[in-house]
C-alpha cells in the first residue's frame, strides 16, 4: 500500500519563521530615532525623569474625588479591591511623606503593621524595609558601587523605580489588575479556581538542571505566591527548566530572571542555583570584584601560528527595564532606543552604524551574514521556552563599528551583548577596546539618566544566572593538532579553568583541530583576572603544543584556585 | 478616570498576586503595560499575513488592551502566537487563541471579525446547530474500500470551568487529566478502554502506540508553541483508547480533549455512529461529575483555536485519487463540495500513490451530521469520478454545483 502523504496542516508541521529574511522579505522604511534629551537648564537638579513613566506630581486631588466605594458599588463585599478598604475619606488629616502630602492611614504613610504575607513577600535584603519609616534608602542604593548615590536616589525616585520601591512596602496579596478592571469584564464574575502549591509543583523527577536540583516543594510553596514588582512570577522564571529536562552534555541552569528584582524576590531558589553554578559563590556573604582596567593585562599577545582569532564578550542590562523573558514590546523598544542613541555618540575607532533586524536592506543583511555578525531568532528551546524570542524581530538589531572589531547585539538573549574581536592573537588590544568601549557606552547612557544593572553581590545582572558577575567570556580560536589528541587535554583545560567549544560556539563540535578555548568562570573574579586566566592558559596550551611538536613531554599544570 | 487609576495604581497595585496569573511568557501584569502608550505597545504587523493581523488595528488594540477575562487572560496573550508567526506559506492561519471560555466574550471585538473571516461570513448574531444524532446520516456505509483506505472523525471538547491549554497552570491541567480519566474509565461495552499517560508510559506501551499511529508528541509547530500550549510537557498529557482501538481520546494536547473515532476501510457510517455514541457517553459522565462541556448557542463547542469552533469536527478519509488529483478541475471540485485536501499538493503526488486526506472544510454554521454528510457524498462522487477517469471517460458532466 502506498504511503499516506504527510499532512499539510498548519499545526502539525514545523515552519522556520526566522528564515524568511533569506527569502526576499522586503524591509520597510528606516525609522527615525527620536530620543528626548535632557535640556541643560531645564533639567531639575534632583534628576532626570524617564520618558517611559509619568509619576504623579502636584497637589493631591480633593479627597472626596478619591472615594472609591461608589465605583465598586456593584461588587461583592469580599471581592472589593484594596483601595476600598483604605478608608480614603475627605475628613482624614494629611501627613507629609516623600511623595508630598498624603492621608494618614494610606499605605505609604504608615509604618509596617501588616505581617505575614507582606513580610513573607519581601526578599532577604529588603526585609528591613518592613520596619522602615519614610524616607528610606533602598538597599540597592546602599550596595551600589556607583559614586553618585545621591543622584541615583533622586533619579530613581523620580523615575519608574519608585513603583518598585513602593511595592516593597505593599501589603496583602491581590490581583489588583483583576479587580481594577472589574468594570471591563463582561463575562461574569466567575473567579478562577486556585490550586494549592502541591498541585502546581512541577514533576522534576526526570530533570537534570540546577533549578530542578534546588527547587524543593517547600521552596516552591514559599515562592509561588510571590512576584516581582512588575509581576514576574516563579512559574515564569522556572518554565524553561521545566520544559527542558536536561542537556546531554551540560548541566543547564534551568531558570532565568525576568527583571533585576527577580534575584531578590526569588533569592531562596536563585542563591543555591548560583552557588552550584559558580563554584560555591554565596551571594549573601561574598562580593564580586569588577575591574575593567585593561592596562593590567600581561602577555596578551599570542603566537599567531596557533591562535587564529581573539574575542571577548559580555552582556549589559539597562536598569529600570525588564529583561528579555519578561519585557513588554514597549520596554524592548525603549532598550533599543536608549542603547542606539548612546552608541551614536561613540567616536574614533569606535564609531559605527546600527542595523535593525526589521529594517535592514538585503545588501546589509548579506554583508552581516558574510561577516558572521548576523544573529537570528533563537532556536534553542532553552531560550524560546523562557519567552525571550517573543515578537521577533521587533526591536532587535546589530550595531558594529566601522572597522568591524566592536559589535553589540541588542535584545537577543540580554538587553545588550558586547563583543570585541579581531583576527589574530592580539588579545591585549581586543581587551583594551572592550574595556574602553564598555566604559564609553556606560558614560553615554549615564548622560541620559540611565545606568547598567549592577550590584556588589552579583556584579552585572543578566538574564541567565550563569552570566552573572562579569558575564565575560574571553576566548580564542586556536589550532592544537597534537595537544587535542593527547588524553591529558581535558584535564589540562580543567586545571587551567578553561573550557573548549567547537568553532561554531556552544554545543558545536570542533572542526579539525581548531578549538574555541575560553574561561569557565564568570562570577567571583574580575574581568581582568578572567582574561588573564585565559591569556596564561592559552599560552600554556601553545607551549604544550610546541613541546609535543618537538617530541618533548608535557606536564599537567596544578589546578588554579577557583 | 485615568487619574483615578493612576492613584489606585500608586497606592494599592503594589504587590501582585500570582494566584491568578499563569500565562508565563512575558505577559507581566497587564496593568504594568498600561503605563506605556498604545503606540509603544502595539505590535508591528506590517509583514504579517494571518487573520489576527488583518483585524487588529491600533485603535482596536487601544480599546482592548486593558481588558482581561476573570482568569486573567489578556489581549497580548490572545495574539502572541499571531505576532510571533507572521504567516504560513500555504494556509491563512488564525493568529490568535482563547485562554478560556470568556475570551470569546471579553475580546469579541477582535474575535468576531476573525470568526466571520474564517468561517465564511458567520455573523455575531448567527446560531449554530448541533446535531450528534448519527441516524440522521444518509448512506456512508458504501464507500468503495478499493479507494477509501481509512475513515476518521475527530473533534475537540473543553471542560467547562477550566482554562484552556494556552493559559492553564500545571495544577489545572492535572485536574483536567484526573477528571477526564475518571470519566473515561467509567465507559464500558465497545468503549471500554485504558489510559496511557505520556510521562509514565512503559517502553512496550510506547512502541505499541507508535505502531498503532496513536501516539502524539510534543508539538513542534511554532504556531502552537508560541501560544504556550506545550508548557510543562509531558506533564498531565496522555492517550486513552478503547480495547478495539477504534475510539481514541487525547488529553491536554491542543485542547482539553480530542476525541477520535477511526477504522480502516470506508464505513464512515459506523465510524460516525461510534463517534456520536461515544461522545454522548463521555458528556453524560462529565455532567454527572458536574462538569459539562463548554458550549453555547452562538459558537457551538468552544475550543482553543477559533478555527475549531462550532462542531470542531474534521471528518475525513484517506482516499486514492491519482487521476482525479491531477485533473485541472480538482481544486474547483473540492471547493464546490466544501471539502479540503491535505497531503502533498506538489510534484510528488504520483510517487506516493495519489492518496489524499479529504475532509470537511467547515466547522461553524453547520451541524455534525451536515458536515459528515458532505464528506460522505463528496467522497462518493469523487470515487466515481476517479473510476470514470480510469476508463478514460470525461467527468465534466459530473462536476457538482456549489454547495
Amino acid at each position: 500500500m502506498s504511503v499516506v502523504p504527510p499532512v499539510l496542516s498548519c499545526t502539525e508541521t514545523e515552519q522556520k519563521w526566522h528564515k524568511p529574511r533569506t527569502m526576499g522579505v522586503k524591509p520597510g522604511p528606516v525609522d527615525a530615532m527620536v530620543v528626548v534629551k535632557p535640556k541643560p537648564d531645564a533639567t531639575p537638579a534632583s534628576g532626570i525623569r524617564s520618558t517611559l513613566y509619568k509619576g504623579y506630581s502636584g497637589e493631591l486631588l480633593d479627597p472626596s474625588t478619591l472615594n472609591p466605594l461608589p465605583a465598586y458599588a456593584d461588587m461583592e463585599p469580599d471581592s472589593l479591591p484594596l483601595i476600598c478598604r483604605m478608608n480614603i475619606t475627605s475628613d482624614k488629616p494629611l501627613v507629609d511623606s516623600i511623595f508630598g502630602k498624603i492621608q494618614t492611614g494610606s499605605l505609604p504613610g504608615q509604618p509596617k503593621e501588616s505581617t505575614g504575607s507582606a513580610i513573607q513577600y519581601l526578599g532577604t535584603a529588603t526585609r528591613r524595609l518592613a520596619s522602615a519609616r519614610l524616607p528610606f534608602i533602598h538597599p540597592y542604593l546602599l550596595n551600589c558601587g556607583n559614586k553618585t548615590m545621591a543622584n541615583n536616589f533622586a533619579r530613581i525616585l523620580s523615575s519608574k523605580r519608585n513603583v518598585g520601591i513602593l511595592s516593597l512596602i505593599g501589603a496583602g496579596s491581590l490581583t489588583a489588575g483583576f479587580l481594577l478592571n472589574h468594570e471591563h469584564v463582561t463575562a461574569g464574575a466567575q473567579v478562577r479556581r486556585v490550586y494549592p502549591a502541591s498541585a502546581e509543583y512541577p514533576d522534576l523527577r526526570k530533570h537534570n538542571n540546577c533549578m530542578a536540583s534546588h527547587l524543593t516543594p517547600a521552596i516552591y510553596a514559599k515562592l509561588v505566591e510571590k512576584a516581582t514588582p512588575n509581576g514576574y512570577s516563579l512559574d515564569q522564571a522556572i518554565q524553561t527548566g521545566v520544559d527542558n529536562p536536561g542537556h546531554p552534555f551540560i548541566k543547564t541552569v534551568g531558570m532565568v530572571a525576568g527583571d533585576e528584582e527577580s534575584y531578590e524576590v526569588f533569592a531562596e531558589l536563585l542563591d543555591p542555583v548560583i552557588k552550584e553554578r559558580h563554584n560555591g559563590y554565596d551571594p549573601q556573604t561574598m562580593t564580586h570584584p569588577t575591574d575593567l582596567d585593561s592596562s593590567k593585562l600581561t602577555s596578551g599577545n599570542f603566537d599567531e601560528r596557533y591562535v587564529l582569532s581573539s574575542r571577548v564578550r559580555t552582556g549589559r542590562s539597562i536598569r529600570g527595564l525588564s529583561l528579555p523573558p519578561a519585557c513588554t514590546r514597549a520596554e524592548r523598544r525603549e532598550v533599543e532606543r536608549v542603547v542606539v542613541d548612546a552608541l551614536a555618540g561613540l567616536k574614533g575607532d569606535l564609531a559605527g552604524t546600527y542595523y535593525s533586524l526589521t529594517h535592514m536592506t538585503d545588501q546589509e543583511q548579506q554583508q552581516l551574514i558574510d561577516d558572521h555578525f548576523l544573529f537570528d531568532k533563537p532556536v534553542s528551546p532553552l531560550l524560546t521556552c523562557s519567552g525571550m524570542a517573543r515578537d521577533w524581530p521587533d526591536a532587535r538589531g546589530i550595531w558594529h563599528n566601522n572597522t568591524k572589531t566592536f559589535l553589540i547585539w541588542i535584545n537577543e538573549e540580554d538587553h545588550t551583548r558586547v563583543i570585541s574581536m579581531e583576527k589574530g592573537g592580539n588579545m591585549k588590544r581586543v581587551f583594551d577596546r572592550f574595556c574602553t568601549g564598555l566604559k564609553e557606552v556606560e558614560r553615554l547612557i549615564q548622560e541620559k539618566g540611565w545606568e547598567f544593572m549592577w550590584n556588589e553581590r552579583l556584579g552585572y545582572i543578566l538574564t541567565c544566572p550563569s552570566n552573572l558577575g562579569t558575564g565575560l567570556r574571553a576566548g580564542v580560536h586556536v589550532n592544537l593538532p597534537k595537544l587535542s589528541k593527547d588524553p591529558r587535554f581535558t584535564k589540562i583545560l580543567d586545571n587551567l579553568r578553561l573550557q573548549k567549544r567547537g568553532t561554531g560556539g556552544v554545543d558545536t563540535a570542533a572542526v579539525g583541530s581548531t578549538f574555541d578555548i575560553s574561561n569557565l568562570d564568570r562570577l567571583g573574579q574580575s574581568e581582568v583576572q578572567l582574561v588573564q586566566t585565559v591569556v596564561d592558559g592559552v599560552n600554556y596550551l601553545i607551549d604544550c603544543e610546541k613541546k609535543l611538536e618537538k617530541g618533548q613531554d608535557i606536564k599537567i599544570p596544578p589546578p588554579l584556585k577557583k | 478616570m485615568r487619574d483615578r487609576h493612576a492613584d489606585c495604581y500608586f497606592f494599592s497595585c503594589l504587590v501582585c498576586s500570582v494566584k491568578n496569573a499563569s500565562m508565563p511568557f512575558g505577559n507581566t501584569h497587564n496593568n504594568f503595560k498600561l503605563n506605556f502608550k498604545v503606540e509603544e505597545e502595539y505590535p508591528d504587523l506590517t509583514k504579517h499575513n494571518n487573520h489576527m493581523a488583518k483585524v487588529l488595528t491600533k485603535d482596536m488594540y487601544a480599546k482592548l488592551r486593558d481588558k482581561q477575562t476573570p482568569s486573567g487572560f489578556t489581549l497580548d496573550d490572545v495574539i502572541q502566537t499571531g505576532v510571533d508567526n507572521p504567516g504560513h506559506p500555504f494556509i491563512m492561519t488564525v493568529g490568535c487563541v482563547a485562554g478560556d471560555e470568556e475570551s470569546y466574550e471579553v475580546f469579541k471585538d477582535l474575535l468576531d471579525p476573525i470568526i466571520s473571516d474564517r468561517h465564511s461570513g458567520y455573523k455575531p448574531t448567527d446560531k449554530h446547530k448541533t446535531d450528534l444524532n448519527f441516524e440522521n446520516l444518509k448512506g456512508g456505509d458504501d464507500l468503495d474500500p478499493n479507494y477509501v483506505l481509512s475513515s476518521r472523525v475527530r473533534t475537540g471538547r473543553s471542560i467547562k470551568g477550566y482554562t484552556l491549554p494556552p493559559h492553564n497552570s500545571r495544577g489545572e491541567r492535572r485536574a483536567v487529566e484526573r477528571l477526564s480519566v475518571e470519566a473515561l474509565n467509567t465507559l464500558d461495552g465497545e468503549f471500554k478502554g485504558k489510559y496511557y499517560p505520556l510521562n509514565k508510559m512503559s517502553d512496550a506501551e510506547q512502541e505499541q502506540l507508535i505502531a498503532d499511529h496513536f501516539l502524539f508528541d510534543k508539538p513542534v509547530s511554532p504556531l502552537l508553541l508560541g501560544a504556550g500550549m506545550a508548557r510543562d510537557w509531558p506533564d498531565a498529557r496522555g492517550i486513552w483508547h478503547n480495547d478495539a482501538k477504534s475510539f481514541l481520546v487525547w488529553v491536554n494536547e491542543e485542547d482539553h480533549l480530542r476525541v477520535i473515532s477511526m477504522e480502516k476501510g470506508g464505513n464512515m457510517k459506523e465510524v460516525f455512529r461510534r463517534f456520536c455514541v461515544g461522545l454522548k457517553r463521555i458528556e453524560e459522565t462529565f455532567k454527572k461529575h458536574n462538569h459539562g462541556f463548554m458550549w453555547n448557542e452562538h459558537l457551538g463547542y468552544v475550543l482553543t483555536c477559533p478555527s475549531n469552533l462550532g462542531t470542531g469536527l474534521r471528518g475525513g478519509v484517506h482516499v486514492k485519487l491519482p487521476k482525479l488529483s491531477t485533473h485541472a478541475k480538482f481544486e474547483e471540485i473540492l471547493g464546490r463540495l466544501r471539502l479540503q485536501k491535505r497531503g502533498t499538493g506538489g510534484v510528488d503526488t504520483a510517487s506516493v500513490g495519489g492518496v489524499f486526506d479529504i475532509s470537511n472544510a467547515d466547522r461553524l454554521g453547520s451541524s455534525e451530521v451536515d458536515q459528515v454528510q458532505m464528506v460522505v457524498d463528496g467522497v462518493k462522487l469523487m470515487v466515481e469520478m476517479e473510476k470514470k477517469l480510469e476508463k478514460g471517460e470525461a467527468i465534466d458532466g459530473m462536476i457538482p454545483a456549489q454547495k
